[in-house]
């Protein structure tokens, strides 16, 4: 970072209205940023978001389901057949509207990030919004899928009258009659996150180089000058 | 910055820690892998002390004790004798692992009741009749490059001259092939070097295809017949239109084993009745067991099949019964059939790993025979033979052969190990006989070659012999099985039909350190003789690859449902097709309804993909059972004959609704 930061020409300078200069990287960094955190969100499309396990005596080496924004990956088959005893949907039927709008939605966030490389005020913020609540909204929507699913016990099914309704953990351990069950977050669900903090980072950079020259029209246009950028005349600067 | 950075990474890092931290108690369920290699600890010793076990019983026993949850890593593929079965066992834990029906109806497996099975079994019959049993006797692995490939085993009927074929995929049955030009066999079954042939010899001698002539005829009528059945390994099947046979003096060949590396494309056999005995007792003639011993020498016979396959494709053949047949005049002019005298009633004929000596046994003689591979096509090429009563030429046993090791009282059967020896079963001394090769063998062991190592004793009556891959290219050492055909006193009284003892020898230490290790009782028949491949090299399904697998064609069957929504039933006149899709734990349709006279066909699906997840389907009353593993098709088809109520259900424990996986089958009157 160091290396690549003095690799940048010292002697190419911004120059705001007021005419004071800035360091070119002052801006490259908070645009870069907003790019990588929009990658990272790319990215995290490809990687499962959440997985569950579940262990049981006759299963020796567990079953599992790999969650990806769009699709699972897994033993869905048989926990399903599992399932069925409880009368219990089909993990198919969980989020079907969100699996459906996933991939489509993440490239929308990433592309707001990317607008905020554009936008020079604080409505960048704004922009980045929707990526920062991401991963909250990405938790709320899995808890309310898993609560949904474990209160869709059908009381005619067969085992429906043994088990109460209940919601599966999103983290950690749980156990449901002979399984114990394992819930984790997954690299993509970590990437979404990564993007988050470099969201906030690049924010906190966008305000630091954006910050004087609004200041700067701030106060050439307190001078009269009618909010037009006035190029400094040469002989001034030299 | 820096601190932000910084700040963001370590908080994410507390996340992903937090999240991935699994607990290892429920990761490995089964538990740890922790291995001692202390003392014996001081409640087993006194366990030991309590039952008087000596210390070679606690090495034997460490030596084959698998704890649970650990698997062997060698399996044994062995006769089932008279219950024309086979039995997988592994070794050295020395448990049955599965009894594959073969020739006979298996209701485990669904095996000729109602299945596919039925449609195999079919292939068996003899002039149309049912043949439900069969005398399995020697199974063999199929090979390439003369080392076990682990695809598929092959099984000969001795009873009735049939091969069956057995695809290692699943370890069920696919084929059985009739011979039809001979009514028993013996020196079968025995693979080419890759698996060109399954070689079926021959062993009472009857008149081609078994036709009558009386026995005063026995030298020109009564012949034997030395089978080549052409393996198509892609199909899975024995292709009967590329196969051949040889016809052969009627002197009772007995055993055979095929050439392999310096002695591929040919076959050797030994046979036991040049006498020409046809017995007669009770009219004063020697019984057989005189008459076939007179002789002091019979023949080992000494078969080129790379050769015959060219006369073959030469069309220098007679078809009879739908198959080529090689006469005995052709296979003497062709240069196809030779013989060397081996020594009083010898039994088996067993070719060194590298290929360059065939092993005879003199089941009277004390001695074994070994010939020379090369000695012999020297011969063959020096020409000048003496002939049999048959114009066959005869290689005299000085020329052909290499040494003779004397083991001792009644040598039949010799396997090999890595390390340059030979064992060889001996019957009438009960033992095991270690012996060293010569030749390229010599400086694998330290003894001197073609010398007896040590004799051990084993319980009782020794018939084959078994090693890990000992009849290969690539043999393992480690273990012997002993295949003892008496047990006596080895196991608790169960009644006068004993059990067969199987009996583990430990053969990893060289000189005279071989030990037994272990007795298996084998209770369901006498089997014969046995092949034991690295467990590594056997690549079986869990589950059936895909839904609707036809096991029979090793494919998916089209008719077949692939979900329960597919699940109907269609009616066309008095043709009833019901299309049942079976999983836990329920079938769909539950209430299947037909009218007296209807003919059903019902196809099931198991739509499982769990392994072990495995459904039965019984119909009361009707002789019908399948076994369903996961993703396995069957279709049954029958006459609803009976009018009532009857019911059919899961007949494998499946779930712990398994009670509950029933369904009413209604006949109406």
């Amino acid at each position: 970072m160091k290396s690549l930061l003095s690799n940048l020409d010292s002697d190419v300078k911004v120059l705001l209205p007021d005419g004071s200069a800035h360091r070119l990287i002052d801006y490259l960094l908070p645009s870069t940023l907003l790019m990588l955190a929009a990658l990272l969100l790319m990215i995290s499309v490809f990687l499962p978001y959440w997985r569950f396990r579940l262990y049981a005596p006759q299963y020796p080496a567990g079953l599992a389901v790999n969650v990806y924004v769009n699709h699972f990956e897994g033993d869905m088959r048989e926990i399903d057949e599992l399932n069925h005893y409880l009368g219990m949907p089909v993990l198919d039927a969980g989020g079907r509207l969100e699996r459906s709008i996933s991939v489509i939605s993440i490239v929308v966030l990433g592309l707001l990030l990317i607008a905020g490389v554009f936008v020079h005020n604080r409505w960048a913020a704004l922009l980045a919004l929707p990526a920062i609540a991401f991963p909250l909204i990405f938790i709320a929507d899995l808890y309310l899928i898993l609560n949904e699913y474990g209160h869709s016990i059908d009381p005619a099914s067969a085992l429906g009258g043994a088990i109460k309704p209940f919601t599966p953990p999103l983290m950690g351990l749980g156990t449901i009659g002979q399984f114990s069950s394992f819930s984790s977050f997954q690299p993509g669900f970590f990437l979404a996150l990564a993007a988050v903090g470099v969201v906030l980072v690049s924010l906190w950079f966008h305000r630091a180089a954006y910050k004087p020259l609004a200041d700067a029209r701030k106060g050439m246009r307190a001078a009269g000058a009618g909010g037009r950028i006035v190029p400094p005349v040469q002989g001034k600067a030299g | 910055m820096k601190r932000i950075f910084m700040v963001t990474a370590a908080s994410l890092m507390v996340i992903l820690a937090a999240c991935q931290s699994e607990p290892a108690s429920i990761a490995t369920p089964s538990g740890g892998s922790g291995a001692s290699t202390g003392a014996l600890p001081s409640d087993a010793a006194a366990v030991a002390q309590e039952r008087g076990l000596t210390p070679d019983d606690i090495y034997a026993a460490v030596k084959t004790y698998t704890p649970s949850g650990k698997t062997d890593p060698f399996i044994m593929i062995a006769s089932g004798g008279q219950s024309g079965q086979v039995l997988v066992i592994g070794v050295p834990s020395m448990r049955i692992l599965k009894v594959i029906g073969v020739f006979t109806p298996e209701s485990w497996q669904g095996y000729g009741f109602g299945g596919s099975g039925n449609k195999i079994l079919a292939e068996g019959k003899i002039n149309g009749k049912d043949v439900l049993w069969g005398d399995t006797h020697h199974p063999a692995l199929s090979e390439t490059d003369a080392s076990y490939d682990g695809q598929f085993a092959f099984i000969n009927d001795k009873a009735n001259a049939r091969v069956a074929v057995i695809d290692l995929r699943d370890f069920s049955t696919k084929q059985i092939v009739k011979n039809p030009n001979a009514i028993n066999d013996h020196g079968g079954s025995f693979v080419t070097p890759n698996t060109e042939y399954v070689v079926e010899g021959p062993q009472y001698a009857t008149p081609i295809g078994w036709k009558y002539a009386p026995l005063d005829q026995y030298k020109d009528q009564y012949r034997g017949l030395i089978s080549f059945w052409s393996f198509d390994r892609t199909k899975g099947r024995i292709d009967t239109s590329k196969s051949f046979q040889i016809e052969l003096p009627p002197y009772w060949q007995d055993l055979c084993d095929a050439g392999k590396k310096v002695s591929d494309g040919w076959v050797f056999c030994n046979s036991f009745n040049t006498e020409l005995a046809t017995g007669g007792v009770e009219s004063g003639n020697p019984p057989f067991e005189a008459g076939t011993t007179k002789n002091d020498t019979d023949y080992l016979h000494i078969i080129n099949w790379k050769k015959a396959e060219q006369v073959v494709k030469a069309g220098k053949v007679e078809q009879i019964n739908g198959i080529a047949v090689i006469r005995l005049q052709t296979a003497i002019d062709e240069g196809l059939l030779f013989f060397s005298p081996e020594p009083k009633s010898p039994h088996g004929a067993d070719v060194t790993p590298g290929g360059e000596f065939i092993v005879v046994g003199g089941k009277l003689d004390p001695h074994v025979t070994i010939y020379s591979f090369d000695k012999i096509q020297k011969a063959i090429l020096a020409g000048g033979f003496s002939k049999d009563a048959y114009g066959v030429p005869v290689i005299s046993l000085d020329k052909s052969m290499e040494a003779q090791v004397e083991l001792g009282l009644g040598p039949l059967h010799t396997v090999y190990d890595d390390k340059g020896y030979a064992y060889t079963s001996l019957f009438l001394d009960s033992a095991v006989a270690r012996w060293t090769l010569g030749g390229p063998y010599a400086d694998k062991h330290p003894e001197k070659p073609w010398t007896l190592v040590q004799k051990l004793p084993v319980q009782y009556n020794i018939g084959h012999i078994s090693a890990v891959e000992g009849d290969t290219a690539t043999p393992g050492g480690q273990f012997v099985v002993a295949l003892n055909k008496w047990s006596i006193d080895r196991f608790a009284n169960i009644g006068p039909l004993m059990p067969q003892n199987f009996q583990l020898v430990d053969i990893s230490k060289s000189g005279d350190q071989m030990k037994v290790l272990y007795d298996m009782p084998v209770g369901m028949a006498e089997p014969h003789y046995a092949q034991i491949i690295k467990a590594e090299r056997l690549k079986p399904f869990q589950v059936y690859p895909q839904v609707g697998w036809d096991a029979e064609t090793m494919a998916v069957d089209p008719k077949a449902i692939t979900s329960e929504a597919q699940a109907h039933i269609e009616r066309n006149g008095n043709k009833v097709e019901v299309f049942m899709s079976v999983i836990r734990s329920h079938y769909s349709p539950e209430q299947v309804k037909v009218k007296k006279g209807d003919h059903v066909i019902w196809h099931l699906t198991n739509l499982e993909r769990t392994p072990d997840a495995t459904h039965g389907f019984a119909i009361s009353a009707y002789n019908i059972n399948l076994s369903l593993e996961p993703g396995k098709t069957e279709t049954v088809e029958f006459d609803a004959d009976q009018a009532g109520t009857y019911t059919y259900y899961c007949t494998e424990f499946c779930s712990a609704l398994h009670l509950e996986m029933i369904g009413y089958f209604l006949v109406e009157p």
